[in-house]
């Protein structure tokens, strides 16, 4: 009888950690507390969500030099910054591919590539890896809105940018627009998760 | 009696492998010419290809020229879809390469690497329509698979060995 409760017991604490572990895995999701971090920019210094003293919000974007779908947005992304940073929503670049893997996005690379491109947001490296998976991040480009609430960073947005990476001229929904325009409104994001084709993250 | 045996095997393993050998050079030929016409889909085209219904498994591939690992792995599918397509295995590979390179990186891709499974080009850039069609759980990764036949699906968001392709492939043959 005693084995028996033993057993018992040690089964329920193994269903426990089963279920644990698979929770776990997913990165985050609508409505979850987004980790800051301090990563280094392609200008020496580290940068943390926190140093944005009068954001209301981020558009943290997971991306790379050397991903065709990555490259095809890096106009957008820019555009993003432009039209969004002075009203509270910043865009942060993370590149969070293994650079060994890839080294074209080195942070020479990003570097030079930020440079050619005049990019005006930070442009960080994930250095170690240890950031896209909490994010739960598995390509490049891949987006995070977060908006900044008293209980810390809220994920609000994961997904794409807009509906056409072939054409920024023949997009029709611009998701990420969209979804900081609702959040500057005070209303509801309509589409809150959407995907897109990307380049799996290097590992 | 133990010669004969072994004279019974070798015959055996010899005539399974000689006229392999003699149809795998005519395909050769045939699919080398037919490459170069790109079979250009958009995702309302494709869809009948990831839905048949007969008695085959189908195995599909997204991938493109771009893709490191995509290509990596390609050599895997290929040795699949050769192994197997006397168990009713069929490989598609379906390539997501950007129109503009269609001409200049795909075509040599596929004619470099003599590419002997069937190949499907999706073009449909309005991606947040179709990807949760193929399936629900996928975030847009590449490379991904998908394994079905006319009773089950997988899907795979990940990156095979051949070993593990092929483990996953019996599961649908036993």
């Amino acid at each position: 009888m005693k084995t028996l409760k033993t057993m018992f017991v040690l089964v329920a604490v193994l269903g426990l950690f089963a279920f644990t572990t698979t929770n776990d895995s997913g990165g985050y999701e609508i409505g979850d507390v987004a980790t800051d971090f301090k990563l280094e920019n392609i200008d020496g210094k580290m940068v943390s969500l926190s140093d944005f003293k009068k954001a209301k919000g981020f558009i943290v974007i997971f991306t790379c030099n050397t991903c065709p779908y990555a490259v095809a947005y890096e106009d957008r992304v820019e555009a993003l910054n432009k039209k969004y940073a002075d009203k509270g929503y910043p865009v942060i670049a993370i590149m969070p591919n293994n650079t060994d893997v890839k080294p074209g996005d080195n942070m020479e690379a990003m570097k030079a590539r930020a440079k050619a491109k005049g990019f005006t947001f930070p442009y960080l490296m994930d250095k170690g890896q240890k950031i896209y998976p909490q994010y739960g991040a598995t390509k490049t480009p891949h987006v995070y809105v977060l908006e900044k609430t008293s209980k810390g960073n809220i994920v609000k947005y994961i997904g794409a940018i807009d509906d056409n990476y072939k054409d920024a001229n023949a997009v029709n929904q611009k998701y990420v627009e969209d979804a900081v325009d609702a959040l500057l409104a005070g209303e509801e994001i309509k589409e809150p998760k959407t995907r897109a084709i990307g380049c799996s993250i290097k590992v | 009696m133990k010669p004969i045996i072994l004279i019974l095997i070798v015959f055996v393993f010899s005539c399974k492998e000689a006229p392999t050998e003699i149809v795998e050079v005519n395909e050769t030929t045939e699919e080398n010419s037919k490459s170069l016409e790109l079979e250009i889909n958009d995702y309302a085209g494709l869809e009948p290809y990831l839905n048949l219904k007969d008695d085959h498994v189908y195995v599909v591939n997204f991938w493109a020229t771009w893709c490191a690992p995509c290509v990596k792995e390609l050599p895997f599918f290929e040795q699949l879809g050769e192994n197997y397509k006397d168990n009713n295995v069929k490989v598609v590979l379906i390539s997501l390469d950007f129109p503009k390179d269609y001409e200049s990186k795909l075509i040599p891709f596929i004619e470099k690497n003599k590419l002997q499974s069937k190949i499907l080009v999706l073009d449909d850039p309005d991606m947040n329509s179709w990807i949760p069609k193929v399936n629900p759980d996928w975030e847009g990764a590449i490379p991904a698979t998908l394994i079905y036949n006319k009773d089950k699906k997988q899907f795979y968001e990940q990156s095979f060995t051949y070993e593990e392709l092929k483990t996953e492939v019996n599961k649908f043959l036993n």
